[in-house]
């Protein structure tokens, strides 16, 4: 008779930036069932939105995550704008895209990383970290900051890129595009990572549409929707870009739907470069009239959704946010169930949640209680699956 | 703009008298309004019917009573349908669940339960999401009273 094992994973991690708490149960190597536990990062930013007025929300809502930062704030001034019925100078159009798909390009770069560590492919973690670097000293050279870019402001943005900094930013795109050609290459034509990575963790098409995922999440599962092509914002609809979607659903899909999106977020941004217009960045705003907004805005994990309300004051009376992760996450439980422990710590991380924690792992065996297992476990298993992979495959050659 | 007043036409076609208020307040948004005994058979015309995208339901306090938005997105157009309903008794407020079905709904349900205090009968599992699980009962942190 089998029994059933919990394993939880979490709340902390240091290699994480958000805790989140997945109780897995399993019976031999099979997970059988997940319970999610998320709330340990409740900071009542809804509620804490309302005590501010329109012009400092932008600053709180750039906390909420600290790896797309600017998806929160550009989504809240699109909200701001629609309420409102403003109109944004173009220049300020293009200058919001750029900092976007910047964004976009150093967050998929993170979560590439992380998978390879995952996988047990900690070069692939240490060549994505080392290319995600030069973006950051762009955002550093543009914006003051590396991250926290405070870049988006109802009416325009806060700062203009100026003409000196153009040079240095298109060479800092041109000698990425290498090495994505490398990532493309190493990821997809290497067969070890997709014997990892094929038909694991997959979510078909209809578990994607009930569970109401969003961006590469759904769109690895053949789900063709993107809010930048589908409701466009910034000047996504003056720029020619391909929507990336994969039928497979399963974590190879989500990693090839990143790694080919790094080269449309380029082309958005040589196009957005070459098209920005001279003038004014910022309009004058009198005064927020009542009524109720919604902005959304593409973030690098898929949509993120704003609602504010006004009564004519200067502070919001109600806002509303959804990030992403807040679907995605949920889907974790179609996803993982039916897979392997040692496929449990790549599942998880897949749809790219602001994830956590796999430090304080512990296996607690029902029965006696004598297994446990330290917090580094769960990734060694994963990394110990991708080594016998390769052994196997390299004894398979040579014999 | 054809599609757009196609689908239009569809939702107004379904649900026929239930819309008591129908308001476009800029091109790409529209709100309409329901009474809340109306909602689980508008879901189940706008996400299994239509085909809409349930993005996020919003739950708020007004002088009013409780008002839920649910936010459905037609992603071929861009469009966000806003259903409003209204839940007067803010004594023990309760409403119909819409997440038996699609899941993507629970999350949410749970939010609002445990934020603003209105039950969703038929929840498969009507428990506390971001506050801890000894929360004092009856402490809602966004109604605007705090009762």
């Amino acid at each position: 008779m089998s029994h059933k094992v919990i394993i939880p994973i979490g709340p902390y991690h240091p290699l994480q930036e958000e805790p989140e708490y997945f109780r897995l149960y399993v019976e031999g190597e099979k997970v059988v069932d997940i319970d999610i536990v998320i709330g340990y990062m409740h900071r009542g930013i809804e509620e804490l939105s309302e005590h501010k007025h329109f012009d400092q929300v932008p600053f709180l809502v750039e906390r909420i995550c600290g790896i797309c930062s600017t998806s929160h704030p550009l989504a809240y001034v699109n909200a701001m704008e629609d309420l409102a019925g403003i109109e944004v100078p173009e220049r300020a159009l293009y200058i919001r895209t750029i900092i976007a798909e910047l964004e976009r390009i150093h967050s998929h770069l993170l979560w590439l990383g992380l998978a390879g560590h995952f996988i047990g492919y900690n070069t692939v973690w240490m060549w994505a970290w080392k290319y995600r670097e030069p973006v950051l000293d762009i955002f550093e050279m543009i914006t003051g900051n590396r991250n926290h870019y405070a870049m988006m402001k109802v009416g325009g943005v806060r700062r203009d890129i100026i003409d000196d900094d153009i040079p240095e930013l298109k060479k800092t795109l041109d000698e990425l595009i290498p090495a994505v050609n490398m990532f493309k290459g190493a990821v997809m034509d290497d067969p070890v990572i997709q014997a990892r990575l094929k038909g694991i963790g997959i979510l078909n098409r209809q578990q994607a549409i009930d569970w109401c995922v969003v961006g590469p999440t759904a769109r690895a599962s053949g789900v063709n929707i993107d809010i930048r092509r589908d409701d466009p914002y910034a000047a996504y609809d003056k720029v020619s870009w391909n929507v990336i979607v994969e039928k497979e659903g399963d974590i190879f899909a989500k990693t090839k739907v990143r790694i080919l999106e790094l080269y449309e977020c380029i082309g958005i941004i040589r196009q957005c470069l070459n098209k920005m217009p001279k003038g004014a960045f910022d309009a004058d705003i009198k005064e927020i009239p009542p009524g109720e907004g919604i902005g959304r805005v593409e973030a690098p994990r898929g949509e993120c959704f704003h609602y504010v309300k006004s009564d004519g004051t200067n502070r919001p009376i109600r806002h509303k946010i959804r990030a992403p992760s807040y679907v995605n996450v949920a889907s974790n439980k179609v996803a993982c169930v039916g897979g392997t422990i040692s496929d449990a710590a790549i599942t998880l991380a897949a749809v790219d949640p602001c994830y956590c924690c796999t430090e304080r792992v512990a296996v607690l065996k029902k029965v006696d209680n004598k297994k446990i297992l330290n917090g580094w476990d769960l990734i060694k298993l994963s990394q110990e699956k991708t080594a016998q992979l390769k052994e196997g495959l390299r004894d398979g050659k040579s014999g | 703009m054809n599609s757009v007043n196609l689908i239009e036409d569809k939702i107004k076609e379904k649900l026929g008298k239930k819309i008591l208020e129908w308001k476009q307040s800029s091109p790409r948004r529209v709100y309409f309004s329901l009474k809340k005994e109306d909602i689980l058979e508008t879901a189940k015309v706008l996400f299994k019917e239509l085909g809409l995208r349930f993005v996020i339901a919003t739950g708020t306090d007004t002088p009013e009573g409780l008002e839920i938005l649910y936010h459905f997105s037609l992603d071929k157009t861009g469009v966000i349908y806003s259903v409003r309903v209204l839940i007067e008794d803010k004594k023990s407020p309760k409403i119909d669940s819409i997440a038996p079905l699609f899941p993507g709904a629970e999350w949410i349900e749970r939010e609002i339960w445990e934020l603003l205090g209105i039950n969703f009968v038929g929840h498969p599992n009507l428990t506390h999401l971001l506050l801890i699980d000894d929360w004092p009962q009856g402490k809602y942190p966004l109604r605007k009273d705090k009762c």
